[in-house]
């Protein structure tokens, strides 16, 4: 039953690729403009250090590998969950009520219809920035290194999704939300990409623990270079990103539940 | 240009009067979008806390505690103009003209007895007058209240501020018509539309001050490309990084490129429209 | 057997209304207000009411895509919200303003999509998907990607979705808006022809009351969420005080109009040729045969009420 399942959802995601390969030269471009994007983003931390020699106590090896930790989650979460942005569109027209009548949830079902293959190029230059930041570190690899290594942008794709959802529930309850899901989700890419000895204050204890952001890159980083937290957390803490992650997940699954129960149909 | 006589000046105020009734319409349409600009503002604000305490410690590393000259009050404003600047002068509006060019209502616009580039100059002019109130302003008081910014020490840095916007608004808005405009070859403009989004944030000085760029390519981009005077100018006159004639200097720069920019959109949307009149529209 | 079963069914929704220059107040608004329903298996059941009289609330609290604020709802035994993606596979719903099918790939592939989606077996598909290719003419279309078919292509298409898996309930909601005078004539042959078969079970919504007319035996009124009138074509025609009218053409005037028990004069022509009966009891036959008695008859006429008239007298009250 649940092998089934995941084939329907195959069949979706497949249906929507055809659908998009029918406009190659639209795909062809936006799949630049999605490497494009995400190298404006890393460029932003290269320029950083030709003015600083260090940014919140962290020097460049480090802090690129900490973005190109978070690029990577941020492409995986983006090319697998990105697309439910547009359920701010789904709620204004009405559109979910075709979703809600089919026997399927409706969560997967969008994420499957609506994934943007698109975004695959941002995925692979996520790697691949991974691979080159691993090696400008000069991490020594353990075993149990390697695994966090690997284990590290799924984690933070997992938490990235979680809080594409759940901010994007706000849309059943605000539709004029605007770019209100922006501020959580390229925002924590952004956030992500530098070290949380940055941040301040309140806004650090609500983003960078509140929210998990500190276990996509900085305490992952941490671990794989070897380095104790300037902020006093534990060693173990680089390898709490999978339990984070699930924990943000399960919030965000509970969220969407409430939220569809609150959605208000509107249209004819 | 033609000599003004009193012949011709009633019809000029006439449209002119036209055009101020499109930019007060657009004004009051903004107005009404209350809930999406409380949106922005929380979104501004979280990306301005973020750049801030980003380039805080950006030059907390550095030698000197400035960052490529900035110290760290006027590196704050600097972020948080930014913030302001972004929705004021509209870098990443949504691509209207460009929608209603492959939909082809953009007929309706070349039917009407006005030149189009003004016409919607106009109505950006209008958004401009809401956002200037709205969207400037807020970020930099909720950046204030959490960050020591950076008071101008000039009384003449205030219009100067106020003239640098406004000039930014209308560089950005002739860039963005230009970028529209390729969908009347293109009918699919995404290609050119991205293109803009990523070098307009990477290299108008929102993303980071270009002076932290290798000097030969700031200088280029300043002699050679509107971007710098989109955001990095108009920040800069307000963080007063140059004494008052070099940024006076700068705004007139801005005039100029408002001035050449504007004259390109004008002459691409008459080639535009003999290509639509050619083609049967 | 009661497929449809509905008692007390309320739905509120609050709006925010200006009070002030900056306040707004919160005010609860009853879309559907204690609505009773219960549809028996087989039956096609028009759904009618002004705009923003509920109706579309209501079909979206029985397929389950809108959380009921009261009231007890079962469609095929199911409670729809809980039993959301189960009820699914036993209903089909077509929406007259929302595709369900997949815009850019031949109307084919959205078929061969929603049979996996819905897990029919392909036997069943196959015999199901010609009967639809045969009665709805799909043959013509079915390689083209839905973004090019027409209105009334694409509704053929909708139908079909909708029916693919066998549903018990089919919900339709206006499924012959828009569409041109032929399209919308295929569209209720379909329907008649679906009624007649009688395994489906039919709610059907509409602004047309040509389609009610045509296909519904039952007729179900909503008004400001409340149920107004629930029963024939015909009751809802003498609850209103419409009738059928029979306009009699003589050859010569009589001297005085004919009085016939159950039968009221509406009106003589100016030469008195033409003379118009409203029947209250009497049955048109039985008029013609007293007339027939006392004048030579050219001509005879039965009209039929007009249903539009009762509809918008019944909105008005």
């Amino acid at each position: 039953m649940a092998d089934g399942t995941l084939a329907i959802y195959r069949r979706l995601v497949a249906a929507q690729v055809r659908s998009q390969a029918q406009y190659r030269a639209s795909f062809l471009v936006e799949l630049c403009g999605t490497v494009l994007f995400a190298s404006v983003d890393v460029l932003a931390v290269l320029v950083v250090f030709r003015v600083a020699r260090s940014v919140g106590g962290f020097e460049f090896r480090a802090v690129f590998l900490m973005a190109a930790l978070s690029t990577c989650a941020f492409a995986l979460a983006d090319l697998t969950v990105g697309s439910i942005e547009r359920i701010r569109a789904y709620v204004r027209t009405g559109l979910l009520d075709a979703v809600l009548v089919r026997p399927l949830g409706a969560l997967p079902q969008l994420l499957a219809a609506d994934v943007a293959p698109k975004r695959v190029g941002r995925v692979l230059f996520g790697i691949g920035l991974v691979g080159v930041a691993a090696h400008t570190a000069r991490l020594d690899l353990t075993p149990a290194r390697w695994l966090l290594l690997l284990v590290t942008p799924v984690a933070g794709a997992v938490l990235f999704g979680a809080i594409f959802v759940a901010s994007a529930t706000v849309a059943f309850w605000w539709i004029d939300s605007g770019e209100f899901a922006a501020a959580l989700t390229y925002g924590g890419r952004d956030l992500t990409s530098y070290p949380m000895t940055v941040y301040g204050g309140l806004f650090r204890r609500v983003f960078a623990y509140g929210l998990g952001f500190a276990f996509v890159g900085y305490y992952p980083a941490l671990a794989l270079l070897g380095r104790r937290d300037p902020l006093g957390l534990p060693a173990v803490t680089g390898w709490l990103g999978p339990v984070v992650a699930l924990g943000a997940a399960g919030v965000a699954a509970s969220a969407w539940k409430v939220a569809i129960r609150h959605y208000r149909s509107t249209g004819s | 240009m033609r000599p003004v006589t009193a012949t011709v000046a009633r019809p000029d105020m006439t449209t002119l009067r036209m055009y101020a009734a499109v930019a007060a319409a657009e004004f009051r349409r903004y107005a009404t979008y209350r809930q999406a600009m409380v949106a922005a503002m929380f979104t501004n604000s979280v990306f301005g806390f973020l750049r801030c305490f980003v380039l805080l410690a950006v030059a907390g590393g550095a030698a000197g505690g400035a960052a490529a000259g900035y110290p760290r009050d006027r590196l704050a404003t600097y972020v948080w103009i930014g913030q302001g600047l972004l929705g004021t002068v509209n870098i990443w509006s949504p691509p209207e003209l460009a929608e209603r060019i492959r939909t082809g209502d953009v007929v309706a616009d070349l039917l009407r007895p006005v030149n189009p580039v003004m016409a919607y100059l106009a109505a950006d002019l209008g958004r401009f007058g809401y956002a200037a109130v709205t969207r400037l302003v807020i970020p930099i008081a909720v950046g204030a209240v959490a960050f020591d910014l950076y008071a101008p020490a000039h009384p003449v840095t205030y219009p100067l501020f106020v003239g640098s916007v406004l000039c930014a608004t209308v560089v950005c808005f002739a860039c963005r018509y230009l970028v529209n405009a390729t969908a009347y070859w293109l009918l699919d403009s995404r290609g050119p539309q991205i293109g803009w989004v990523a070098v307009s944030s990477a290299l108008s000085g929102m993303a980071f001050p270009l002076a932290f760029l290798p000097a030969p390519l700031t200088t280029a981009l300043y002699l050679a490309t509107p971007l710098p005077y989109l955001i990095q100018v108009p920040a800069d006159v307000l963080v007063e990084r140059h004494p008052p004639a070099t940024m006076a200097a700068m705004v007139a720069g801005q005039v100029a490129w408002a001035a050449v920019m504007l004259a390109a959109a004008r002459l691409v949307q008459r080639r535009a429209e003999r290509r639509v009149v050619i083609q049967g529209g | 057997m009661t497929v449809i079963d509905v008692r007390g069914l309320r739905k509120d929704f609050t709006v925010r209304v200006k009070a002030g220059r900056f306040r707004r107040e919160a005010r609860t608004v009853a879309a559907v207000d204690g609505v009773d329903l219960a549809v028996e298996a087989g039956e096609m059941l028009g759904y009618i009411g002004p705009n923003g009289a509920g109706k579309s609330t209501t079909l979206k609290m029985l397929t389950g895509v809108l959380y009921p604020s009261a009231g007890h709802v079962r469609v095929c035994g199911l409670e729809p919200v809980p039993r959301r993606t189960r009820l699914a596979r036993r209903i089909g719903v077509v929406f007259g303003q929302r595709s369900q099918l997949w815009w850019d790939l031949p109307l084919r592939e959205s078929f061969e999509l929603l049979r996996h989606v819905y897990r029919v077996p392909a036997t069943d598909h196959r015999t199901r998907l010609k009967w639809y290719r045969d009665l709805l003419d799909l043959d013509a279309f079915a390689d083209l990607p839905v973004r090019q078919l027409s209105l009334g292509q694409r509704m053929r298409g909708e139908l079909t979705a909708a029916l693919l898996h066998g549903p018990e309930v089919l919900f339709l909601d206006e499924p012959t808006i828009g569409l041109d005078v032929v399209s919308k004539q295929a569209v209720r042959g379909f329907l008649a022809d679906l009624r007649d078969a009688g395994d489906t079970t039919v709610v059907l919504t509409t602004h047309d009351l040509a389609d009610i007319e045509r296909l519904c035996r039952r007729l179900v009124v909503i008004d400001h969420g409340r149920v107004v009138h629930d029963g024939t074509l015909e009751r809802l025609h003498e609850r209103y005080g419409s009738r059928r009218r029979v306009v009699v053409d003589l050859d010569e005037p009589l001297a005085t109009p004919v009085d016939l028990p159950g039968a009221t004069v509406e009106s003589v022509s100016a030469d008195g040729l033409r003379i118009s009966y409203a029947l209250d009891s009497a049955t048109a036959g039985a008029l013609v045969a007293r007339l027939a008695a006392v004048a030579s008859l050219r001509d005879i006429s039965v009209v039929e009420p007009d249903i539009e008239d009762v509809v918008a007298r019944l909105y008005r009250a």
